[in-house]
């Protein structure tokens, strides 16, 4: 992973893990992997990945349980899909209708290309 | 609890060096400890671990003073100087003679950690090793100790890299609630994802000494195609992938800590950072 970039280390996990749930590679009602475990994957503190559980068991993503370890929530990757969107509306959208406006760029332009795509 | 308070010390008696560093550690944390050169970031670790006495003051190590050299402290702390001394041992021999010291240490981690670093399968004496390689014998045996307080100048530096790599793993399963571990560096990039908590030292004084949570909950580290005008900026950089800027942090946003950053934007603002992480 490429830490690199402008996003803290612990929401790049986290989006990390919501592609793990929405890929079904962690799969609703497993375990997820262990804190200490992606930490060694991905060579960042503990403490970081942490935070990153945290902030997914605030979002009711992932569910501690006590001495067991942490498991996915039933409906994680509807709540995922919920997140996600809410986030591309807000901050993807505005950016994009932000550069059409700098290229002068109409939107039927756009909408050509996306029913061409169909 | 580890703790300096007015800590003095000066090679040179009309040049001190150091004029009353305080330094407070809590444990838990994986502290980077930066300075420029000569600024006494090891003989700072050397008066912690009781290789050097302060002047004044006192380094307190779970309540008692380094400098007594007591035989419980030397058993919870292990220095890995970037300087390594190697006796004339083979691995074994070396393990044989110094694990003893160390209550804690394993010898099922000292093994797995050679094979990780891919030294189990050298027979010779230490001394005969490379420096990279005697570097990875001392960083497998220094993790091993499982010490409460971990102390490391420079560890990265000779590492091939691959290795770094393996270090950084290894440190991430070596962190844990009880243990403290401090790594003195100036490359920042090979450790920036592990170090939790920053101390900067400069000219003789701790001038900034915070976790990365707190951290960029005070400071906003952006990146931008135009310079911003609003709020305190501590620092600008100009690249071609846009202008960096470290800034006062006013709308609590959170945004992903540069190490190279924090430390140019603390060396010119000492005052504005001992205000703002007071």
């Amino acid at each position: 992973m490429d830490f690199k970039n402008t996003q803290t280390i612990y929401l790049q996990i986290v989006n990390w893990v919501f592609e793990q749930i929405l890929s079904g590679t962690w799969k609703p009602g497993e375990r997820a992997k262990s804190v200490r475990e992606l930490a060694v994957a991905f060579e960042v503190n503990p403490n970081t990945v942490m935070r990153s559980y945290e902030y997914l068991q605030n979002q009711e993503i992932i569910t501690n349980k006590r001495g067991i370890g942490y498991f996915v929530n039933e409906d994680a990757p509807e709540k995922i899909h919920t997140i996600r969107k809410k986030e591309f509306m807000e901050q993807e959208v505005p950016e994009f209708i932000k550069n059409m406006k700098l290229l002068g760029i109409d939107i039927q332009e756009i909408v050509k290309i996306v029913n061409s795509q169909k | 609890m580890i703790k300096l308070e007015n800590v003095q010390f000066g090679y040179n008696a009309n040049q001190p060096l150091f004029n009353g560093v305080d330094w407070q550690l809590e444990s838990g944390h994986l502290y980077g400890l930066l300075g420029r050169n000569g600024a006494g970031k090891t003989t700072l670790l050397k008066i912690m671990t009781g290789l050097l006495f302060p002047h004044a003051g006192n380094a307190i190590i779970n309540g008692q003073p380094a400098c007594k050299r007591s035989s419980q402290q030397l058993c919870d702390v292990y220095f890995l100087q970037e300087e390594i001394y190697v006796p004339h041992l083979k691995i074994k021999q070396f393990e044989a003679a110094f694990a003893p010291f160390y209550p804690n240490f394993s010898h099922e981690q000292f093994l797995e950690y050679l094979r990780d670093l891919e030294m189990d399968n050298m027979h010779g004496f230490i001394d005969k090793f490379s420096h990279g390689q005697k570097k990875k014998v001392m960083i497998a045996f220094a993790l091993a100790t499982n010490v409460p307080l971990l102390i490391m100048d420079e560890p990265t530096n000779g590492l091939d890299i691959p290795s770094k790599s393996i270090f950084r793993k290894i440190l991430a399963s070596y962190a844990d609630e009880q243990k403290t571990v401090i790594i003195s560096t100036h490359q920042v990039r090979d450790l920036h994802s592990l170090i939790d908590a920053v101390s900067i030292l400069d000219n003789g004084r701790m001038i900034l000494n915070a976790t990365n949570d707190v951290i960029t909950d005070k400071l906003l580290f952006d990146v931008d195609n135009q310079k911003s005008q609003d709020g305190n900026v501590f620092y600008t950089e100009e690249t071609p992938r846009g202008i960096y800027q470290v800034k006062e942090n006013l709308n609590h946003i959170d945004s992903a800590l540069d190490l190279e950053l924090l430390f140019n934007a603390a060396i010119q603002n000492k005052k504005e950072f001992t205000e703002l992480f007071k």
